[in-house]
């Protein structure tokens, strides 16, 4: 599904997924921020939030910290571990 | 979580933008327009030429500190009243010519909720809040566009808009300009070409309630309210003529120091955006660093609660604002900053006055860093 949103033609399956749905942020982000790690460079993790900031925010947070926002769609958004 | 933290020192507000503290000039005024400003000014007994002589003498100051002539000024409860009677009249006046309003998405909510009415087409923004001229270009240029509307800069970001670039654009599509310079009056001269403008009192330093319209002569209006004359920009009801008064006092007085608190104040706001981003982590300093209001600067921190940074901030003595969906009303983040695509959550506002001193920055300045520390340490994070 990703994959496709993507563009990329890559098979995009995410690694792990944060289930934030019904947290308010910056919750969402601050468990983003927690479990990057817990994935491989290059690979993707997903996070579940209904916040109406999150679209906006996971977005900002991987510019500002340098990892790639993949996709996002109602409600998930994945992002893939660059450093 | 402090409870019983002392403030920092002599409290210190910080959110001019939101309503700058009573201009001394315009407490004179004030105090002295009620004892002769209380009676009804379109009546013909003695006390009533009196409110209408003080009323008329408020409407030819504000008209000659913003250049155009008295009878091109109406003034209204609120600048919120005065925006909105721009869009709604302004596109009335031309409901002829098309039907639909083109605005920038960073306007403020009252012109947002006026273009909620009936068609509108938004213009975006970059990441520092300034205007895609040319997708405005293609959006006036359409057709049946009836109004444009563009803040003369962004009361949440600071950027300055491209006012006279926006209106050389709605010029050769023939489409009038309204532009909402609440921010700017009084701190910042706004370029020509606009057909409309809008302005509020208790952003300069004048008293609550008193917000100013200027319609240029052969720009079409029809007032979206019942009243008599259709055609003539007014408020329906009484104004309350002190604060009318006290508002055209203080422009006066604002405008002739507007220069050299400008200054000041652009200096202290260049500190704010350096020491911010070099003492606080993980911080995001928002709007173009050169080509923004004097007084404004607004950052977001990582991982930090909006609400949870104002209410330590006012226990410290600092009176701020934010754009965090959780200081909002609605719980949505600021839609200026969902516009420029910057973060949105821990987001801070601070805007400066004439009674802003250096000390007042410094001391915020100080106390930020470890009060970011701390929510973030609370936070896990």
């Amino acid at each position: 599904v990703t994959g496709e949103e993507s563009g990329t033609g890559r098979e995009e399956g995410a690694v792990i997924v944060l289930d934030c749905l019904g947290q308010r942020c910056p919750l969402p982000v601050i468990k983003l921020a927690q479990h990057i790690r817990d994935v491989g460079i290059g690979e993707v993790v997903r996070v579940l939030a209904d916040d109406p900031a999150a679209a906006n925010d996971i977005p900002a947070w991987c510019r500002m910290k340098g990892q790639e926002f993949v996709s996002g769609g109602a409600n998930h958004f994945d992002v893939r571990r660059l450093s | 979580v402090e409870n019983t933290a002392v403030p920092a020192g002599a409290a210190a507000y910080l959110d001019a933008a939101t309503a700058a503290p009573l201009h001394p000039v315009a407490r004179e005024a004030l105090l002295a327009a009620l004892a002769d400003g209380w009676a009804d000014p379109s009546r013909l007994y003695a006390a009533g030429r009196r409110a209408q002589q003080l009323r008329d003498a408020a409407h030819a100051a504000i008209a000659e500190a913003l250049g155009v002539r008295p009878d091109e000024v109406s003034l209204w409860p609120s600048g919120t009243a005065a925006a909105q009677a721009a869009v709604l009249g302004g596109l009335a006046g031309r409901s002829r010519q098309g039907d639909t309003l083109v605005h920038s998405a960073i306007e403020h909510s009252a012109v947002l909720h006026a273009a909620g009415r009936g068609k509108a087409v938004e213009v975006g923004v970059d990441r520092l809040g300034r205007l895609d001229l040319a997708a405005w270009d293609r959006a006036v240029a359409a057709g049946e566009v009836a109004l444009a509307a563009l803040i003369s800069a962004s009361h949440e970001a600071g950027t300055v808009q491209p006012v006279a670039a926006a209106a050389d654009y709605c010029a050769e599509a023939g489409v009038p300009l309204f532009v909402d310079a609440a921010q700017s009056i009084g701190r910042l001269p706004v370029p020509p070409g606009w057909s409309l403008l809008s302005a509020s009192a208790h952003k300069w330093g004048g008293p609550p309630g008193v917000g100013v319209l200027v319609v240029r002569k052969g720009v079409r209006w029809l007032s979206p309210y019942p009243q008599d004359d259709l055609y003539r920009p007014g408020p329906p009801g009484a104004l309350e003529l002190p604060a009318v008064v006290a508002a055209a006092a203080s422009l006066r007085a604002v405008l002739a120091e507007a220069q050299a608190e400008a200054l000041r104040q652009s200096a202290l706001v260049a500190r704010i955006r350096d020491r911010v981003a070099a003492t606080v982590p993980d911080v995001e300093v928002v709007g173009d660093p050169v080509d923004r209001l004097p007084h404004l600067v607004t950052f977001s921190c990582l991982y930090v609660d909006g609400e949870a940074l104002l209410h330590a901030l006012d226990r410290r003595g600092f009176a701020v604002s934010s754009g965090s969906s959780c200081t909002a009303s609605t719980l949505r983040p600021s839609h200026v900053l969902e516009a420029m695509g910057v973060l949105s959550h821990g987001n801070v506002r601070v805007s400066l006055h004439r009674g802003t001193t250096e000390d007042d920055v410094d001391r915020f300045l100080a106390v930020l860093p470890e009060i970011v520390a701390g929510i973030r340490a609370e936070a896990g994070m």
